[in-house]
Formats: C-alpha cells, structure tokens, sequence
C-alpha cells in the first residue's frame, strides 16, 4: 500500500505534517519535475521514491522522470563522478562528445513541461538548455561533493549549472562558487522504510541467531560497504583495544559495491584480521537486506561510522533514530549528526574511537541521554519531512529572490 | 504582522518561522580571513551563526551555540577567542549592527594580542550561510490576555525561536513581541517578567514553560 503523508505523524509528530499542510497552501497546484538518471538504486532514487508521493499527497503536481542512456554514457559519468571527486581521470574529447549527443537526445525526449524543473546530478544536468525555449524555473540539485573537481570536468558542466536559478547541496564543504543563489539541503532518512521502521523483537533475536551473534553480549555495530574509506580495519582495531577490558563483541556488516574493484581485497583484509576471533563477524550482506541491517543496528549497543573520508554518511542518522550513540569519524556530513558528547562522540583515530567505546560500554545513563539526544536531533532535522519541507521552501525562496524574510501571510 | 511593525493593539496573531539556509561562498581558514568576512557578510548570516542552534539543537546542552565560538575552538584551537565569543551577551544587543560590531571587536582584540596565526585542518574551515526565513501565521491568535497566555502553552520551538529572536534582532523590534504587546494591554508587570527571562540561557521548551509559570499571575 502507498505511504500517505498521515503515516508520518506518529514519526514525526503532529505539529509537522500540520506545518507541512500550511506551506503547501502556498504552493499548491504547482508543477514539479524531477529527472535524474536512475529509478532504482543509490540514494538520489531512494529518496525521490518517497518525496514524490508525499509531495502528492500534499497537493503538489510533483513528477520524476528518468533520462536515458546507453552503456558508453553511463561509463562517461561514472568518470566524471570520479573527477569531480578529485579523483585524476583520463577524460578524452570523445568523452565529452558522447556526453553532449545523450545530452541532446534526452533533450528531444524528456517531458520537461512544468513550473519547476530539479534536476539531480551531473548526469542530466546539460537539459538545462530547454530554459532559453521555455523559461520556467530550474534548480540543479547536486548530490555530489564536487568542491574540488577536476578542472575539465567542471569546466565542461559549468555553464550548464550557470544557466540554473539556483543550486541546491547537502553540505557548504560540497559546493562551489558560483554566480546563481545557493542553497543547503541536508539528505535524510525515512522513518517508515525497511531500514529504519520498528521491528518485533522476536525478529531482531532471529536475525542475531542467523548469523551467531551472541544477544546476551555488548555489541559494537559499524554498517558500511567493504571499504578503505570506512576504514573497516581501524575499526577492528579500536575493538581490540576495546575488548582488553571489556565484554563485547563486533559486527561489521554491509554490502559489496560492484563497482568497487577495491571492494573485495578490502574484505579480505578485513577477514583475515578478524580471523581467529570468534566475537569479531564481518557479514556480506546480500541487496535487499535493509531489515537484517535494521535488526543489526537495533540490537546494537554502540553505532560505529569511523570514516576516514566521507560524502554525508546517513548510517549515522539511522542509528541515531535507533537511539544508539554513534562513534563517528570526525569528516564530512558525519560532523553534522553526531554531536560530540551530545549525541555521541567523534573520534580521529582508533584509539580515541576505543577510549569513546570502552566509556560508553561502561555507563549505561550515558548511552541512553545520548540514545534520546540522538533520537531527537534525527527526528527534528534528519526525517524525510524536513526534506519535503524544504522542497517547498525552495519552490517559494525562487519567488522572492533577494528577500531574506519572506512574509507568508 | 510577521515582517511589519508589530501593531499592539490588535489580537495577537502567532507566527512561526521555517528557513531554508543560503550558502554565501565565503569561507575562512584562519581569524584573518574570518575578520575580512565578517565585515562583509549580511545581517542575516551573523544572525544565522549566532543563533539557529538555539533551534535545532533544542535538546542536550551544547557548549557553545554561537558558531564562530564552536569553530575558535574545535578547528583553530583558540580556546581563548571561543570563550569570549561564546560570552558576548546576545540579549543585550538591539541590532545585528551591534552584534556584528561585537563579534569584530572580539577577534581584533584576540589578534592584537600578537597571537600567532593557526590555520584550520582542511576540512574544518568556517563556511558562512544565512538563513531565508518564511514567516507565516501558526493559525492561533488571543484576542486577550487569559487567551494568550493559554496558546503559549501550545506553541512550537519555531514560533518562540521567531517571537524571541528573529522579531527583536532581524525585525529590530525593541524587545520581543509577547512583551509588546502585553504592555500594551495593561500588563506592564507580566511584560517585565518576560522580559527578565534569558532564551539564550534556557531551552526553547523550558521558555515556553517560564512564561505559562508566568501567565499563572494572572489567576494568583
């Protein structure tokens, strides 16, 4: 069944979705067109699968269209991803041309009739040429951190993005400069999905079983993909020091990335690091495993996210609406959720991570007042309804450019 | 009412604030870069560093809720600016003129003190923002003083945060608009009470509690 926006109220609280109801009176009625360039899969398409249909509910004409394109073009933007993530890339002329040709078949075919036009990332990001036919409004949507790109790339999607009225980013470290309003959109989490909703304790019990994770004894959680960057190791690490005098155990579990060539030598230096420890289980979880994943978190003691680099790391939000203090990475988006020592502790090395761990495994008080601060700070700032709330923010902050207090009577 | 002068004779028509944050392209590494923003700056970012924690971190207790303090401190170490900072009394002040005034002075004052520079670690540099605010009626007004005093009791954080802070400092009302407008109804008294109390000092939720506490003179 379709999730409707009152299924929001218990998560979010009443005084919300009233708020929600009272701005859409103000745009209501109003077209709104998403595209980007993928239905399933990754973030962007997670969290347009559960906008979309609240943005309905609210009385918005809100609609999501997908661009397409063949293989040579995805590999192109996969490249470009990489670049301006500051990644080196070798990108070709021939690069480039193919980029533009599926730029401008997806011009002759995408719908793009509406009041307002989001388009998410770089890959479709060229459809901005229809502004000079139709006007409307356009806003570039950019999910990426391309505060450092390479110089190509950007230049080569730079008046692109120029044309748009403005540009929208999770973080400030994430944007560029640039001559058109820019505005902050943090991502966020739904309550109601697999990986967040309540589960019955019965099934969190099931899944500890499934993979032999004791339930009697402290456990340390870190969900990330096998990756350098989450720094899987300096995790086990922090466990040992942890475990000299202390009860627990650890689970580090995720996915693989399957364009991620790096991907499975990094588990198996993680598995050859846990071997021989019967309390450390590392789980490569199959797609589709956000309810296993939920229960993990949810039996969990303490939520670890030690990144070294990280985009904005919404695991940390997730365990945080768990009620779990999180031991974060002091890098990207991961500063904005944990509150040092208020939602959780962040942490430069694997062994401030152990001295944070050991003191939370020892207080109890102190794992719950952060298990509720935590709580709290998703529930006002991290929800799927605060996105929505700021899409509609947007649409109206396009109407009175220049005006820093807008009186909605 | 929201963006206008508050007319104090009429029912009081609650409003509440929802913002978008703006971001300006200024970032600092170190206190000179800082200084050189902070001169030029709207208004509205200095009102956004110094007081949207208050909102959104209406839970817990943060040591610092002013931003350029939060960041002497955690990426530049110098906790000596961060507690002065942190100390400029924000209640006092009638204009963000003045604020931004006093922010300047705090960290002039920290250089001259022949401080040797630190640059902050990549990653961790001062991004400046402001807010866009949107101000609309909650849909409640009191039409007299019992009324009103039984809907603070209902209010959201973000009509207090708007009432309290945004309506003195960036409306540059002369204090906040619950004691105008009780002044004005012949409770100088209960305006003065509210007027004692210190938003910066006490949870948005705790506030809301001071002045139904308050509004119980009422019926003592």
């Amino acid at each position: 069944m379709a999730v409707t926006l009152q299924d929001y109220e218990e998560p979010a609280g009443p005084a919300v979705i009233e708020e929600l109801r009272a701005l859409a009176d103000r745009v209501r009625g109003r077209r709104m067109r998403h595209v980007n360039s993928t239905s399933v899969g990754g973030g962007v398409a997670e969290i347009l699968t559960r906008m979309i249909p609240l943005l309905r509910d609210l009385g918005i004409d809100a609609r999501w269209d997908v661009i397409k394109g063949d293989q040579a073009f995805y590999n192109v933007t996969k490249a470009f991803h990489n670049a301006l993530h500051g990644k080196t890339e070798e990108i070709t002329e021939q690069m480039f041309e193919i980029f533009r040709a599926t730029t401008e078949m997806n011009l002759r075919e995408v719908d793009l009739d509406s009041d307002l036009i989001v388009i998410h990332d770089p890959q479709p990001a060229g459809l901005v040429e229809r502004k000079k036919d139709i006007g409307r409004r356009w806003v570039w949507r950019c999910h990426i951190d391309v505060s450092t790109p390479q110089a190509n790339v950007w230049s080569f999607l730079r008046p692109w993005v120029e044309q748009y009225d403005a540009a929208v980013f999770s973080m400030p470290d994430f944007a560029q400069q640039l001559p058109i309003p820019q505005f902050r959109v943090a991502p966020s989490i739904d309550p109601l999905a697999d990986k967040n909703k309540p589960l019955d304790k019965a099934y969190i019990l099931q899944v500890l079983e499934k993979y032999g994770i004791d339930p009697g004894k402290p456990m340390l959680v870190q969900i990330s993909r096998f990756d350098r960057l989450k720094d899987p190791l300096g995790v086990i690490a922090a466990y040992r020091l942890v475990k000299k005098r202390n009860r627990c155990q650890l689970v580090l579990a995720g996915g693989g990335a399957t364009d991620d060539p790096e991907g499975d030598k990094v588990l198996s230096e993680v598995r050859e690091a846990a071997s021989g420890d019967p309390d450390i289980h590392v789980l490569l979880l199959p797609p589709f495993s956000d309810l296993e994943i939920n229960a993990l978190v949810r039996a969990s003691t303490v939520a670890i996210q030690k990144s070294i680099r990280e985009g904005f790391g919404l695991t940390v939000s997730e365990a945080m609406w768990k009620k779990k203090p999180v031991i974060g990475g002091a890098v990207g988006g991961i500063k904005l959720q944990v509150i040092d020592g208020v939602t959780g502790f962040l942490v430069h090395s694997p062994e401030g991570a152990a001295t944070r761990i050991a003191q939370l495994l020892r207080d109890r008080k102190m794992r719950e007042r952060m298990g509720e601060n935590g709580y709290q700070h998703v529930r006002q700032n991290f929800l799927v309804t605060r996105q929505v709330r700021d899409a509609m923010l947007a649409t109206l902050a396009l109407d009175h450019p220049g005006d820093s207090v807008v009186n909605l009577e | 009412m929201a963006g206008e002068p508050l007319n104090p004779e009429a029912p009081f028509v609650f409003h509440t604030e929802r913002h978008l944050v703006v971001l300006t392209g200024r970032s600092a590494c170190n206190l000179t870069e800082l200084l050189e923003h902070l001169h030029k700056v709207s208004g509205a970012s200095i009102f956004y560093h110094t007081h949207y924690l208050f909102l959104i971190h209406n839970f817990g207790k943060l040591r610092f809720y002013n931003e350029f303090a939060n960041w002497a401190s955690h990426a530049l170490q110098e906790e000596g600016l961060a507690e002065r900072l942190a100390a400029i009394d924000l209640l006092s002040m009638t204009s963000l003129r003045d604020l931004r005034e006093a922010i300047i002075a705090a960290v002039e004052k920290y250089l001259g003190d022949g401080k040797r520079l630190r640059e902050c670690p990549a990653g961790d540099e001062f991004h400046f923002c402001e807010a866009k605010s949107f101000v609309m009626p909650t849909g409640q007004v009191a039409h007299d003083v019992p009324e009103f005093f039984e809907t603070v009791g209902q209010l959201t954080d973000s009509s207090l945060y708007f009432h309290f802070f945004e309506a003195r400092l960036r409306l540059e009302r002369p204090t906040n608009d619950f004691s105008i407008w009780l002044r004005h109804h012949s409770q100088p008294r209960l305006a003065q009470a509210i007027e004692r109390l210190d938003p910066y000092e006490t949870k948005l939720a705790e506030l809301r509690e001071q002045i139904v506490k308050i509004g119980r003179r009422l019926r003592a």
